[in-house]
């Protein structure tokens, strides 16, 4: 057969094309477009190179939300991950305890996001919120709108109530997914409960808990909605995170350039980190040397 | 090493079993001799897994007593046997080393560095996994993994017995009968009990000194394979080994042999005698191999049909019709054959009788 070679293949692909530009690089580019502008109204512009770049990345305050924002996906993958693959771990493996721990867990996960920061309000008010009643009440001063420490606590709390059964499902799923056999082996090779859980478990469990690690820094490091309402920020700038930060900015202060070059640079924060973590636990344990 | 006892051990995986179906294991008594070579053979869903299980304390007998060496060990559990098992699907720990792996159960039970090494380069030499020792397991080709679910079994110097549930499934063919060559070396050089579970007769047959023929939880014949083919215990051990399977031929008992279809097959003396009871359900039952058609001036032997003759290379299989009846033949390829009518006679050492399905004489 006569090998003929021409390009009419790529038609096939312009759909695609076609839907990624519309959904995402249409969009990005406009934001590329604002990152290098000065823009004062309808066709008034003036093209400022770098500038805002220059300017955002030297912004004292952005530092202090971009630390803010690195010690919260810090805390929640640190908190989240151990804790999620502890309660998978002691679950029920059958029956109806199994399915019941299933839907009391995936609750916080149905509830919408401003929701939660409403409920997180009223909880811990230290008037008439449960939690923060009773904290006050063991004598000690609790009041979110008032402590930094507080208000971080009360993130904390929201945000590993509010995502752990999500890591919890990922890591039921994992450790459903292993086959007899492996805990059958175990035994028979007379490893401990430890030795079961760090060489069959954990290792099974990659997968799945690369995806949970994904999920939660990209998710904890763009969080908006839930801080916004319980703190708005708070006190001062205690609990203002990337997002909450740039949203001031892009709608409170209409620094739109600012804002695009916080964004683009924001952006890349997320697609590095999320690199990052993909490949170590790609590499883990495995020896892999590339 | 031990010898393995199972006294009246029945299993059922329901809390409250009530019916017959119920019982994954049916009552059996079974000894398995110290250093032998077993071969467990059945159909899937026979309750060979969940007798292998019972052994290794995975699975605790509803009724019954396990015993190694005299020592009742049916409560005791699995890490605590000295029993070694190998799965369908290799088993390794991904993230260890293959040295590591085969420490991993001397490890498990505090064995000290030197022994471990020690341990480990023998077992590795011998499974020719020596080359490996420092690569990741998960990097392994799957007879290679089956190898290291082996030699976990063999580091311990004290294991009673090496169970296989079918650990060839999931190999390919050479490598398959590589490592099975290798199964029976170790076997010869240390002696170890090995039970190995199948539902691959030709696996079993060349495995094992004693085959055992399980079906619907129950033990149907222990034997050499040689006894399984020649004088199968039960009609369906003539229908699950050999192929094609042993003819049966519906037949009555008369002066001096049987009955079929109107032809009468004489039979010796000695089987002769065994045939008493006239209500039951009399066969007779012959192995293809041991049918050949007759020369004209055969006395004995029956009138038949040819319907298909299918051929299989080296041999071939035919399949004659004797009034409804389908007697099978297996034939050497070069074999000359009639047209259509064939008369075929029976190896009178060769016919055995069934009533109600179990062997008489």
């Amino acid at each position: 057969m006569d090998k003929w070679e021409d390009n009419r293949a790529w038609w096939l692909v312009v759909p695609v094309f076609l839907i990624v530009a519309i959904s995402a690089i249409i969009p990005l580019m406009t934001v590329v477009n604002y990152s290098v502008q000065d823009i004062f109204g309808p066709g008034q512009r003036v093209f400022v190179g770098t500038e805002w770049f220059k300017e955002v990345l030297t912004d004292r305050r952005l530092h202090e939300a971009l630390g803010n924002q690195f010690l919260f996906s810090g805390l929640v993958l640190l908190i989240e991950i151990p804790l999620g693959v502890a309660i998978a771990l002691a679950m029920p493996k059958q029956g109806w305890r199994a399915s019941l721990c299933l839907v009391l867990l995936a609750l916080p996960l149905l509830i919408p996001w401003n929701v939660i920061g409403t409920i997180w309000i009223i909880f811990t008010r230290p008037d008439i919120g449960l939690m923060g009643v009773a904290i006050n009440g063991l004598g000690l001063e609790f009041d979110h709108t008032a402590a930094p420490l507080d208000a971080w606590v009360t993130v904390m709390l929201m945000e590993v109530w509010h995502w752990t059964p999500l890591v919890v499902l990922l890591a039921y799923a994992g450790l459903r997914a292993i086959p007899e056999a492996y805990f059958q082996a175990a035994r028979i090779d007379g490893a401990s409960a430890w030795a079961t859980f760090r060489y069959i478990q954990l290792p099974k469990m990659r997968g799945v808990l690369t995806i949970a690690v994904l999920l939660r820094f990209m998710d904890s490091f763009l969080i908006y909605a839930e801080p916004f309402v319980l703190t708005g920020g708070g006190p001062g700038n205690a609990t203002t995170f990337l997002s909450i930060h740039l949203v001031k900015m892009a709608v409170g202060q209409f620094d739109l350039g600012p804002a695009a070059a916080f964004s683009l640079i924001y952006f890349l924060i997320v697609l590095l980190f999320s690199w990052l973590f993909y490949q170590a636990l790609q590499n883990v344990g495995t020896g892999d040397k590339r | 090493m031990a010898e393995i006892e199972l006294k009246q051990i029945a299993h059922s995986y329901l809390k409250t079993p009530v019916r017959d179906e119920d019982w994954a294991l049916k009552e059996l008594d079974q000894v398995w001799i110290d250093g032998g070579a077993y071969a467990l053979l059945g159909p899937s869903g026979c309750g060979k897994t969940t007798l292998l299980n019972v052994m290794s304390g995975l699975v605790i007998p509803t009724r019954g007593r396990v015993s190694f060496d005299g020592e009742d060990v049916t409560e005791r559990k699995t890490e605590a046997r000295n029993i070694a098992q190998v799965f369908q699907f290799p088993v390794i720990y991904d993230t260890m080393s293959v040295f590591d792996n085969l420490a991993f159960p001397l490890r498990n039970r505090k064995a000290d560095e030197n022994t471990v090494r020690e341990r480990v380069h023998e077992v590795a030499e011998m499974l020719e996994l020596e080359g490996e020792l420092k690569t990741r397991a998960r990097r392994l080709t799957a007879d290679a993994k089956q190898k290291i679910s082996l030699g976990r079994g063999l580091v311990r110097s004290d294991v009673a017995a090496i169970l296989f549930d079918e650990p060839l499934t999931v190999i390919d063919p050479q490598a398959k009968w590589l490592l099975r060559r290798k199964l029976k070396e170790i076997h010869e050089r240390f002696k170890l009990t090995l039970i190995y579970v199948t539902h691959d007769q030709a696996e079993a047959l060349t495995f094992a000194d004693q085959v055992v023929v399980m079906n619907e939880g129950q033990v149907l014949q222990v034997g050499t394979p040689q006894e399984l083919f020649e004088s199968p215990a039960h009609r369906f051990i003539g229908y699950f080994i050999g192929s094609p399977g042993m003819n049966f031929l519906p037949c009555e008992a008369s002066e001096d042999g049987v009955r079929i279809a109107g032809q009468t097959v004489s039979l010796p003396e000695s089987i002769l005698e065994k045939i008493v009871a006239k209500e039951q359900k009399l066969e007779l039952g012959v192995r293809p191999e041991f049918v050949r058609p007759a020369s004209g001036t055969d006395r004995g032997s029956l009138e038949t049909t040819i319907r298909a003759v299918d051929d299989l290379g080296n041999y071939k299989i035919v399949t004659c019709m004797l009034e409804g009846l389908e007697i099978k033949m297996k034939l050497p390829e070069d074999w000359a054959l009639p047209e259509v009518k064939c008369r075929v006679n029976f190896n009178p050492r060769m016919i055995r009788v069934y009533a109600d399905g179990r062997l008489i004489g």
